[in-house]
């Protein structure tokens, strides 16, 4: 199952080896991470989802993170409410008369081109992971030249209605 | 000249250079012994280390691993950091295999290591090793110091961090361009803030109301003391509540000494090489409770068989360490000794368990630990127990790893704590000679027993020079059996007698060895010369080697075999 996991740390250096350290050793597999400044001097934010086979080894590695010296704090944020969001830039091959097509494809997702050339465009979305995943999907046809995705980052929303039901694990298919 | 310079820079206040003022650091945090070793980039330290003699301690090893297993004894003994200075490169190198064994057991170290300047730190420099990487994932902690002014803080940190909560080594690695450069002013005092450091020492008191209500419930009982009892200084704590409650105690490898042998109440070590009454007491019991052990594998045996019967109540300073292997369900985080103080503290009602004694009392009388006197040499448990007799059982003993190890487990019994030192997590060949020599620097009037087998001991055996220089009066009792004892038994055991490369074949004349180094040595293969000549040896003033001649063929019993339970241990009865 994948989960998403947020850490906050200190922002030392080395810190990001220890965190990849811990999860790799026990074998967790990373499919992302993300990590940027936060709203406070010297602390920064860490986004991972990761791939976990079983709750004990979920609690396990969270508790080997917390034990880091840096690691200020770490949950697993996946059943909260939460909002999640990602950056993709995507490559699609282009003629200049497919151009308004693919615009009418990618308007709803609120995405835009930021980039043309003769035989190929760039298309910026950003979004939930799984509006990138079908956003990807539809463009896949024209001939996708490259992606470059950010990994999703993460908070907790505002509020947390109680006893919710709003794992998002379909975020992470 | 010279003179007048020195004084002027011993009556002036300021240090003169980075190195300088990370050994006034070091004197600040208390230390009197550094275990190191120079090289091109600690020059600058060992500079400083000249100007500060007479004010701190240095011993010089023969190799970093050696000095680094020395500083592992003398932890183990003061409960306080050993601190060790290594070179960049091959000197820090030398030092990861102690670096692991004090992260695996525990031991408290202050590892500071040198670095290539920071102007060519990452350009394969000469004896640049990417010693962050390396360690980060066998530390407590790491440091690179990127400036002076940082080196109070990372030091005071450094202390602190591996000698509290649940200890563990913590490195420093120290750029040469840092300790080199000479300082305009000292930087200020300063106060440590590490918010993502907050060890829990007092218990949840729900947690503990848990335990006192289980506890009368109970009918078969059983403690498990670990090291952490001892990292705690915990075991006169330990030793009343047991007898307050009458429960009964087994304790790991490493948690040896944290509850007296001599009482009724104590069943010895659990585990692969335990007795087997401490294994049949974890199997059936239906109340464990475990302080400060991490049911290691080598404990528990086949998880599944582990403690099957039992509710679990784990008291432990590392949450990481409760529920890891072994479901628990009353979880305490907490500092052993405050936790036992509250538990001595609660009312707490005892268990009524007469039957589980006797039970117990059967066991200890129909399984208890065995071997074959075997007059046509000596045979090495009765080695062990005759050293425990010359010593009265009151040595500081420190072992290497092996069959040996095992056979000092079992019978060196220990009355007291902080007498037993060995390397259980790792299992550290090379271990246990400079482990004693760091034990008996800590304890200059203490016997200081190393007891280790012929082939570790050629690991780390050019230490002699150390005790030799020193007149450690370390006594060395090789238990030689001419092979890599533990490996040839388990191919014995596990893979059909093919004895494959585990024996050795030739050896050096261990006496001529010793003598070599100025030392006292002296050869026994039989029992009436060991009866004859041990007392006279242990009593020496000064260090002695004695290589002990054993029967090649012993094996340490009983045992529980790869894979198999607790309840499944071999070899408990004579063959
Ligand atoms: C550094 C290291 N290498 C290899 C081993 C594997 N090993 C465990 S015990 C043992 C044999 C030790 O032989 P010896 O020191 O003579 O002790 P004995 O078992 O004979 O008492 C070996 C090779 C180890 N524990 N550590
Ligand atoms: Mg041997």
């Amino acid at each position: 199952m994948k989960r998403i996991i947020s850490l906050t740390v200190q922002d030392r250096s080395g810190v990001l080896n220890r965190v990849t350290g811990v999860l790799q050793r026990r074998q967790f597999n990373i499919a992302s991470i993300s990590v940027g400044p936060t709203e406070t001097e010297g602390v920064s934010k860490m986004t991972l989802v990761v791939d976990v086979e079983d709750e004990q080894r979920l609690e396990q590695v969270t508790k080997q993170l917390n034990k880091q010296i840096d690691v200020l704090k770490v949950s697993d944020i996946t059943d909260k409410a939460i909002v999640v969001r990602e950056l993709a830039l995507i490559k699609v091959a282009s003629s200049a008369q497919l151009r308004g097509e693919i615009n009418g494809i990618i308007d709803p997702f609120r995405a835009m081109i930021i980039d043309v050339s003769k035989d190929s465009l760039a298309v910026q979305i950003t979004g939930r992971p799984d509006k990138i995943d079908a956003l990807i999907e539809l463009l896949r046809p024209y001939g996708i030249k490259e992606i470059a995705r950010t990994g999703l980052t993460a908070f907790q929303r505002g509020h947390q209605p109680q006893g919710n039901e709003l794992s998002a694990t379909y975020l992470l298919k | 000249m010279k003179v007048e310079a020195k004084l002027e820079f011993q009556t002036s206040t300021a240090p003169k250079t980075g190195a300088d003022l990370l050994i006034d650091l070091l004197i600040k945090e208390g230390v009197e012994t550094i275990f190191g070793y120079p090289g091109g980039a600690v020059l600058p330290i060992y500079d400083a280390i000249y100007r500060a003699r007479g004010s701190i301690n240095h011993v010089l090893f023969r190799h970093e691993q050696g000095m680094i297993h020395a500083a592992e004894g003398y932890a183990r003994i003061t409960g306080k950091p050993g601190v060790v200075i290594g070179t960049s490169g091959p000197g820090a190198t030398n030092l990861v295999t102690g670096i692991t064994d004090a992260m695996m057991d525990s031991l408290p170290l202050v590892v500071f290591t040198g670095q290539v300047a920071r102007s060519v730190i990452g350009t394969d420099a000469f004896q640049e090793a990417d010693v962050m990487a390396i360690t980060t994932p066998i530390t407590k902690h790491n440091y690179q110091v990127q400036s002076v002014a940082d080196l109070p803080r990372i030091v005071k940190e450094a202390f602190h961090i591996a000698s509290t909560g649940r200890p563990g080594p913590v490195l420093v690695d120290v750029p040469k361009d840092i300790s080199s450069e000479v300082l305009s002013m000292v930087p200020e005092e300063v106060s440590i803030h590490l918010p993502g450091y907050q060890p829990t020492y007092k218990p949840n008191p729900l947690q503990i109301r848990k335990l006192a209500e289980a506890l009368p419930k109970a009918k078969k009982p059983v403690i498990l003391a670990g090291a952490g009892v001892l990292h705690s200084q915990a075991s006169a704590e330990l030793t009343t509540f047991a007898e307050k409650h009458h429960i009964p105690v087994v304790t790991t490898l490493l948690g040896l000494g944290t509850f007296p042998a001599d009482s009724p109440l104590s069943l010895g070590m659990g585990g692969m090489h335990g007795t087997y009454t401490a294994n049949m007491a974890l199997y059936e019991s239906d109340l464990l409770i475990n302080f400060g052990a991490r049911f290691d594998d080598r404990l528990t045996g086949n998880l599944k068989h582990f403690a099957p019967f039992a509710k679990v109540a784990h008291i432990d300073i590392d949450p990481a360490e409760i529920g890891k292997n072994v479901p628990t369900q009353i979880p305490i985080v907490a500092d052993a000794k405050v936790a036992l103080t509250q538990l001595l503290d609660e009312a707490v009602a005892s268990p009524e368990c007469a039957e589980w004694h006797e039970k117990l009392t059967q066991y200890k009388k129909d399984f208890p630990l065995w071997y074959k006197l075997d007059s046509s040499g000596m045979s090495p448990q009765w080695l062990v127990e005759a050293i425990h007799k010359v010593t009265k059982g009151e040595a500081i003993v420190a072992t290497d790893v092996g069959q040996h190890q095992m056979w000092a487990a079992q019978y060196y019994t220990f009355n007291k704590p902080h007498r037993w030192i060995t390397s259980g997590g790792l299992g550290t060949m090379g271990f246990g000679f400079p482990a004693a020599i760091g034990a008996q620097m800590a304890a200059p009037d203490a016997t200081v027993v190393a007891i280790v087998g012929d082939a570790g001991f050629q690991m780390t055996l050019q230490e002699l020079s150390v005790i030799y220089e020193r007149n450690l009066p370390v006594k060395i009792i090789i238990v030689n059996n001419g092979a890599l004892g533990m490996v040839r038994q388990w191919q014995e055991l596990q893979y059909e007698n093919r004895i494959s490369e585990s024996i050795l074949q030739t050896q050096p004349d261990f006496v001529k060895l010793a003598e070599s180094y100025g030392i006292r040595g002296a050869k026994i293969d039989n029992q009436e010369d060991l009866v004859a000549s041990l007392p006279e040896l242990m009593a020496y003033d000064g260090p002695v080697l004695i290589d002990c001649r054993v029967l090649q063929k012993e094996k340490v019993f009983p045992m529980i075999a790869p894979g198999k339970g607790l309840h499944e241990m071999i070899g408990v009865k004579p063959q």
